[in-house]
């Protein structure tokens, strides 16, 4: 249908983003700049979620720090951001959305993104890795901390370590923690790791403890020849059942050796557990609140696979980033530059005519 | 020896603490790509001689590797040096030298060299 006999200005369109970390924020600047207008509403302080975590990123192990900057600088002009944001309730009208806030505060926007993100699995559900209970188990996400801190790694006698170990698949992979899928990132955050842990202690000695390595991406391969050859990382085939602490706060392990199919033991000084990712629980209210489907996985049900997997059932509403599924930075910044294409597209059609301009107005 | 009718089993288990890892150290000195082996075990399936015994290359390394120096004794002179294994091993492992350089270790060993 043509329709000339609307003549308005052209409005602004808005766009609430939910969840400003990696996805949000870099779906943000896109959007600002095809000329949304753009609200973030983040649940912390502080902008940047899971990148906040981390000291460097896979594979080129760059400092997070930059990436954080240049999104912020993204955003810098023209978004606005709402941070220490409880979401108490979300409307759906004819418009968009209403998003209530805390504060009496409402959002209303045409279109509305999740980029709310995954949890980390908690490792103290693995009691038998007694994290929580013997001092010299910690995460991947505890060693980043440390990474991040400039401090030297200690255990928790204050020694430097000797013997470190990186258990692969720590709540993931394992049906009895409730998660059958594969998280992705730690194969590779487990080498990196090592590496970061050789280079700050070259006389140890690092081990990781896998069941299979899913060296997947760009140069991910290459990464795990360096950790071997210019590091002498040993990777053991293996999943662990067990660990336990010796008197001295040292740790004893026992695995099969499934390469040379026999039982094996050894102490380390330190075990780092790979902490996997999944489904989000904190976040999951909002997508209660918006009635999402699950996939079998726990994560957001995407439309389709292939053909739109921004989309969801209710129209307007776009998820993108680790909210379906496990996901690298890299595969997160893509995924936020295509879902903005998406709505930029999806808000072009609604776009009201310019006065004595010939535009289609399309039906939503 | 009264014969009770069992025997005790020998421990089976890998104690790395209680490994000797000198003749992996003696062979990652002079051959580095030791520390490119994935354990594929590409090797072993093109070797001539892991088809008729039960020597295979990758276990070798593995074994090297926890210090089982009794493993290694065990098959380190199956190998016939055909060199099969170079051509086969996707790393660029040097194989063949790594038996060899592994017999050598083992002979400076009996003579209390390393
Ligand atoms: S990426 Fe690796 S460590 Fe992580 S869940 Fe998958 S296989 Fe396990
Ligand atoms: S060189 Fe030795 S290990 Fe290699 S294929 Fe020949 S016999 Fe097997
Ligand atoms: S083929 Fe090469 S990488 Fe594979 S097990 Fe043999 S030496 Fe190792």
């Amino acid at each position: 249908m043509l329709d000339t006999s609307n003549r308005t200005e052209e409005i602004m369109k808005s766009v609430a983003i939910i969840g400003g970390g990696v996805a949000g924020m870099e779906a943000a600047a896109r959007l600002s700049k095809c000329g949304h207008a753009v609200t973030i509403i983040e649940r912390n302080e502080q902008l940047g979620g899971r990148l906040n975590q981390w000291h460097a990123l896979f594979p080129a192990r760059k400092p997070a720090l930059p990436l954080l900057m240049s999104l912020k600088q993204g955003i810098s002009d023209g978004v606005n951001v709402i941070i220490n944001a409880h979401i108490t309730g979300i409307e759906k009208n004819e418009d968009g959305f209403a998003i209530m806030l805390n504060k009496n505060r409402v959002v209303t926007a045409n279109t509305l993104l999740l980029t709310t993100g995954f949890d980390i699995f908690e490792a103290e559900r693995k009691e038998e890795y007694g994290y929580g209970i013997y001092d010299n188990v910690i995460t991947s996400v505890d060693l980043e901390q440390v990474f991040r801190s400039g401090k030297p790694i200690q255990t928790a006698g204050g020694k430097t370590p000797k013997r470190i170990g990186f258990v692969h698949c720590v709540g993931s992979r394992d049906e009895k923690a409730g998660n059958l899928h594969c998280s992705k990132v730690c194969c590779v955050t487990a080498v990196k790791q090592a590496i970061e842990v050789k280079e700050m202690l070259p006389s140890s000695e690092v081990f990781l403890y896998y069941m299979d390595l899913r060296m997947f991406g760009r140069h991910f391969e290459e990464l795990y020849k360096e950790a071997q050859f210019k590091h002498s990382i040993q990777f053991i085939r293996a999943r662990l059942s067990e660990a336990f602490e010796n008197p001295d706060g040292s740790l004893q392990i026992r695995i099969e050796d499934t390469l040379l199919a026999k039982p094996l033991k050894m102490s380390l000084d330190m075990l780092v557990l790979m902490v996997g990712i999944q489904p989000p629980k904190k976040a999951g209210n909002i997508l209660d609140m918006l009635k999402l489907e699950r996939d079998t996985d726990g994560f957001v049900l995407q439309e389709d696979q292939y053909v739109s997997p921004f989309k969801t059932k209710i129209p307007g509403l776009y998820c993108a980033g680790g909210v379906t599924g496990p996901k690298t930075i890299e595969e997160t910044l893509t995924e936020a530059r295509a879902v903005a294409a998406e709505i930029s597209e999806y808000l072009g059609r609604r776009r009201i005519n310019y006065a004595g301009q010939e535009q289609y107005v399309m039906e939503l | 020896m009264i014969n009770f009718g069992y025997k005790i089993q020998a421990d089976r288990q890998v104690d790395y603490d209680a490994g000797n890892h000198r003749i992996f150290d003696f062979v990652r000195k002079s051959e580095p790509s030791i520390d490119w082996c994935m354990s594929c075990g590409t090797c072993a399936s093109a070797c001539t001689a892991s088809a008729s015994t039960e020597y295979s290359l990758c276990r070798l390394i593995l074994n090297a590797r926890r210090g089982m120096e009794d493993e290694i004794l065990k098959s380190v002179y199956r190998c016939r040096f055909c060199g099969k294994c170079i051509n086969a091993c996707p790393r660029g492992v040097n194989t063949r030298n790594i038996v060899y350089l592994m017999q050598l270790a083992v002979t400076k060993i009996s003579k209390h060299e390393i």
